[in-house]
């Protein structure tokens, strides 16, 4: 098979720890078979700057915690036949949307100057990071989502099972055993 | 006390007349979902989680506080019932705070069980992320009322088993919350006895011991069948009046 004729897959971290990608990367040795039948066209893992356009299935770890977060998203559903929620935070919002109860400016003064090493500076201009959004909350808010991945974090065998199902051009429904928050 | 004959899902039964529908349905391995009930406190109905349809009648009747008639058909899992089960722990899901993985009962909940129960794959309604407080001032225990779903458990087994009424429910609608005395801090509670029946009758992680981490905590409810059991004997009762 020639590699343009491989599912295009891409993974998005968002509002989260990255613990659903180091959970992905969990899936050792069976990486090396995923890396023989898909095309990772954009992941934090890939060295791509702009997200493609023909992606077949896309990953999305995290909750839309930021302006930046949240034009990802659309673009990420316009350019996606199939996203799935990957893990709590994208789902919940989860330990993302714990800040919450806090406003915007509580949280970069705690951030920024309260545990400060030196300098204590509010970034005013976002050119550097994204600008927060009133809350963090979960990725369907936003945009739909085909299906989802529970889990902090999902195991690396819930994520292969849910991209075998796909590759095989199945919707994945998770066997009760993997649905699990938390 | 007398025997009716009633149907549930088809199947023809029959139990005592003083016995709730749920505990009849029990007694015949029938599966109803519950969150606030408990055995050995009173009904109070709050969660709508054991509704069932009553052929005959528009309404949903609640199985724990609803007695059986002579005849009366149930169905216990219709189509509309799992809808509406599901509904209900969406919103309970949505009106609090409860991040599984930093919870000290993950694994161990009530809450959590029933989600998958109702196979919630994601939670249809605007998460309301409301600012709830939390309460360590007990020398023993936390009061997160960001994980509370109101069940009242606590505040029935404290006023029933304990006899101490420490907590009550204090506001209305949305805002309501579980309150120690006068919506004092809980370590000032003169009338609690620090028992923790509250914390392990609690179905969720909103009562918890102090010093216990995410997922440590599984709660034993056996001993209030214990109890229960030993005041319908009246063997505590007796020794007291003797005294």
């Amino acid at each position: 098979m020639e590699a343009t004729m491989k599912p295009r897959v891409a993974t998005v971290w968002l509002g989260g720890c990255s613990g659903c990608h180091m959970s992905f990367l969990d899936m050792d040795e069976k990486l090396i078979d995923l890396a023989d039948k898909i095309e990772l066209v954009y992941s934090p893992i890939a060295d791509v700057k702009e997200f493609p356009r023909d992606v077949d299935v896309t990953l999305v770890e995290g909750a839309v915690t930021n302006v930046e977060n949240e034009d990802f998203a659309h673009r990420i559903r316009r350019n996606s036949r199939c996203v799935i929620s990957f893990g709590d935070c994208a789902t919940t919002g989860n330990v993302t949307a714990m800040r919450n109860r806090f406003s915007t400016d509580e949280i970069m003064h705690r951030a920024y100057v309260e545990l400060a090493d030196g300098d204590p500076t509010i970034p005013s201009e976002f050119v550097t990071i994204a600008k927060l959004r009133d809350q963090a909350r979960p990725l369907h808010e936003f945009i739909k989502v085909d299906a989802f991945l529970h889990g902090c974090p999902p195991t690396a065998d819930e994520i292969w099972f849910t991209i075998n199902e796909l590759l095989q051009g199945r919707m994945p429904v998770l066997p009760n055993a993997y649905l699990r928050y938390g | 006390m007398a025997i009716v004959t009633l149907t549930i899902n088809d199947e023809h039964l029959s139990g005592n007349d003083s016995d709730s529908i749920l505990t009849i349905a029990r007694q015949h391995k029938i599966h109803i979902p519950t969150l606030c009930h408990l055995d050995g406190l009173s009904e109070v109905g709050a969660c709508r989680l054991c509704l069932v349809e009553v052929e005959g009648s528009s309404k949903l009747t609640p199985a724990c506080s609803t007695k059986p008639v002579e005849g009366m058909v149930l169905h216990t899992n219709t189509d509309r019932l799992q809808r509406y089960r599901r509904m209900i722990i969406e919103l309970l899901a949505s009106e609090g705070n409860h991040q599984c993985a930093v919870c000290v009962v993950n694994n161990h909940c009530e809450l959590q069980n029933l989600s998958y129960e109702m196979n919630l794959q994601y939670v249809r309604f605007p998460y309301l992320y409301p600012k709830k407080e939390l309460d360590a001032s007990h020398k023993d225990f936390i009061i997160d009322r960001n994980r509370c779903i109101l069940c009242t458990r606590c505040v029935r087994v404290c006023h029933e088993v304990e006899g101490a009424h420490v907590w009550d429910i204090a506001h209305r609608g949305i805002r309501c919350e579980i309150v120690s005395g006068l919506d004092d801090p809980w370590g000032d509670s003169e009338a609690c006895t620090a028992c923790g029946k509250c914390v392990l009758v609690c179905p969720v992680g909103a009562l918890i011991e102090k010093g216990a981490t995410v997922a440590e905590m599984e709660k034993k409810r056996d001993f209030l069948r214990y109890i229960v059991t030993a005041r319908q004997k009246r063997e505590w009762i007796d020794i007291h009046e003797e005294g």
